[in-house]
């Protein structure tokens, strides 16, 4: 029953999608413009769109200024760490929630999200406190904690919503044919919640690779990762543009290379039981 | 080995009990079929004797060990789902080895018992395919190759034929019949399929409301009707049932005549009535006729006897085959 669109409406929806687009990406393509320009410039007004002195400079100083690498290698660790350690609780939990589920099934679920609507600066001080006492201050350990008790209402929740379309059948199937739970969700339900898992990873991973409460908080050298390195560019001599730009087009260059090329997965998997 | 028996089973989800105590002993080697209208029970029955859900007060034992609180993994028991249940990930090879791969066979052992049951059941062409690209008769044949390959203490099946056409079901039917006698393995069927439940059963079970009504052979049934209830759940059409003053003269609340043991004539002896409908199958002949002081009963007849709608026509019940109930609705026998 697919509705046949007029010309005049393909052009137009065609033009309001490009035009939000273009609104969308326009802060992230004017941040890599200005990466390449000197700070006199980056200030100019009117501002130079294309036509301004490209330069590399900023680059090279910030590299020079502060280790990027080290600030990467910390982001790959505690997004990477957090994200992995909260798959590995939230898939058994998700599971039981959509499988085993109890009368209060539903209570527990809306009370994990409930803890997000909370702004985190809420509990920043027991927090701090805590992780001062404990020593976990600046270390990757204690961000890994944080940043996966944090996104892991979001985890369980979007698993719980992909397990549910799996058919109870199959695992029930799998249990008849002498599977244990733990077979049952590696052979069984892992591969075929495979795209919402692969979204959910994705999804955790970019939020967790973006953090800035927390890693800035709680964070200052050792463990920094890439949201403190951008900071860092924000603070006592003022501001400087061009090399904020930079260091923020070096902070998200990795995320945006990985969701370039996972964008099919991506949408398949936010889209997963909305579109059978 | 694989003897089956339920000792007042009951399940309640939430307050409402749903299997009010069933008592029950399936031999080693037979072919129990559980009917009974939808939502009785039959599928919670089978699930709880699965053990994909928990029995809420009873016993199951199997082979004599009490199975209560042993997971549906350690029972040793292969269920075929309504819906087929195929792991859509693996090929038709890998659904019928799972449950030998997590038996931890060895590989060639598992590829030799895979092969044989592929064989038994048509599917060797087939073998790389993925469920989806398999019709779905084929895809009851791997449901019933991943039951059988594990060499199971007994089959349970939930009406597994329910989703084929008509064709395909009476051909179905005959090789699970084939195959269960073959294997001699317990097998336990739902379906709500009076022939089915007929044809295929050593013994059939007949629920109603969460209790067993009956527990006999097909013909045990038919002949032997314990109540009411499985004297009208079983054949077809139904049987006739006639209260107050005709059955009070055979000294019972309420008599059954099965259509086949009605004589209908235009003008011979028995209950005289107007045809209201009259269905010609050509072999046999259902007349539905309304009669004073009795009200509609059904009359089969072989072949065609030459009466149609408004005709005038007489009834005459064959008085060996006529059922008498108590006021309970319990048979009483003579
Ligand atoms: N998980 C459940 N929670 C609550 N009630 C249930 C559950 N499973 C079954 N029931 C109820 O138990 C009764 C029996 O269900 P069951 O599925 O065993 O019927 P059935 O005889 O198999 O019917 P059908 O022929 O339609 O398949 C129904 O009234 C059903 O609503
Ligand atoms: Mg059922």
């Amino acid at each position: 029953m697919a509705r046949q669109a007029s010309p005049a409406r393909v052009l137009t929806t065609t033009i309001a999608a490009w035009v939000v687009g273009f609104l969308i990406f326009f802060p992230i393509l004017w941040m890599v413009l200005t990466s390449f320009k000197t700070e006199l410039e980056a200030f100019s007004t009117p501002p130079s769109f294309l036509f301004f002195h490209w330069t590399t400079e900023n680059y090279a100083t910030v590299q020079g200024r502060s280790d990027y690498v080290h600030h990467a290698i910390n982001s790959i660790v505690i997004a990477g760490g957090s994200t992995l350690i909260a798959m590995l609780i939230a898939i058994p939990a998700a599971w039981s929630m959509a499988f085993a589920p109890s009368p209060r099934t539903r209570d527990i679920l809306l009370w994990m999200l409930s803890t997000k609507m909370m702004p985190p600066v809420g509990v920043l001080v027991p927090i701090y406190l805590i992780y001062r006492n404990f020593g976990l201050l600046d270390s990757r350990v204690g961000l890994v904690a944080v940043l996966c008790l944090g996104n892991l209402p979001i985890v369980v929740w979007m698993l719980f919503t992909y397990f549910k379309e799996i058919p109870k059948d199959i695992l029930e199937a799998a249990r008849m044919d002498g599977a244990t739970i733990g077979k049952e969700l590696v052979y069984v339900l892992t591969p075929m919640a495979v795209p919402g898992i692969a979204s959910t990873l994705l999804l955790n991973f970019i939020l967790a690779w973006n953090e800035a409460f927390w890693t800035l908080n709680l964070s200052t050298s050792q463990a920094a990762p890439l949201t403190v390195f951008i900071a860092s560019y924000s603070s006592p001599e003022g501001l400087f543009w061009a090399k904020l730009s930079a260091a923020s087009t070096l902070a998200i260059a990795p995320i945006l290379v990985l969701g370039w090329f996972s964008q099919r997965q991506l949408v398949r998997g936010l889209t997963f039981g909305a579109v059978k | 080995m694989g003897r089956i028996t339920l000792e007042g089973v009951r399940k309640s989800f939430a307050s409402h009990l749903i299997i009010k105590g069933a008592d029950l002993d399936i031999d080693d080697g037979s072919f129990v079929v559980f009917v009974g209208p939808s939502g009785c029970g039959k599928t919670t029955l089978l699930r709880l004797i699965a053990g994909l859900e928990d029995v809420s007060e009873g016993r199951i034992l199997i082979d004599g060990a009490n199975v209560v609180g042993v997971p549906p993994s350690k029972r040793g028991l292969s269920m075929v789902f309504q819906s087929y249940a195929l792991y859509p990930h693996m090929s038709v090879r890998g659904n019928i080895a799972f449950g030998l791969k997590m038996a931890g066979l060895p590989k060639a052992e598992i590829d030799r018992k895979v092969e044989a049951a592929a064989a038994t059941l048509n599917l060797t062409p087939y073998l790389d395919r993925k469920p989806r690209e398999l019709s779905g008769g084929q895809r009851q044949r791997v449901a019933i190759g991943r039951a059988i390959v594990r060499e199971p203490k007994a089959f349970l099946f939930d009406e597994p034929l329910s989703n084929l056409d008509a064709a395909l079901r009476v051909q179905m039917r005959l090789e699970v019949t084939r195959l269960q006698r073959q294997l001699g393995t317990t097998a336990v069927y739902v379906t709500h399929d009076q022939v089915e439940a007929m044809t295929m059963a050593d013994r059939i079970v007949v629920l109603n409301a969460g209790r067993i009504e009956q527990y006999g052979s097909p013909l045990e049934l038919y002949e032997r009707p314990a109540n009411i209830f499985v004297a009208g759940f079983i054949g077809s059409p139904r049987m006739n049932f006639i209260a107050d003053e005709a059955a009070r003269r055979y000294g019972a609340a309420t008599i059954g005549v099965r259509p086949e043991h009605i004589k209908a004539s235009r003008d011979g002896e028995g209950w005289e009535g107007l045809v209201t409908d009259a269905e010609h199958l050509g072999s046999d002949t259902f007349l539905h006729v309304d009669i004073a002081g009795i009200g509609n009963l059904t009359a089969r007849s072989i072949g065609e006897i030459g009466l149609s709608a408004g005709d005038r026509a007489r009834l005459l019940p064959d008085p060996a085959h006529i059922h008498r109930f108590d006021e309970n609705g319990k048979a009483l026998h003579a």
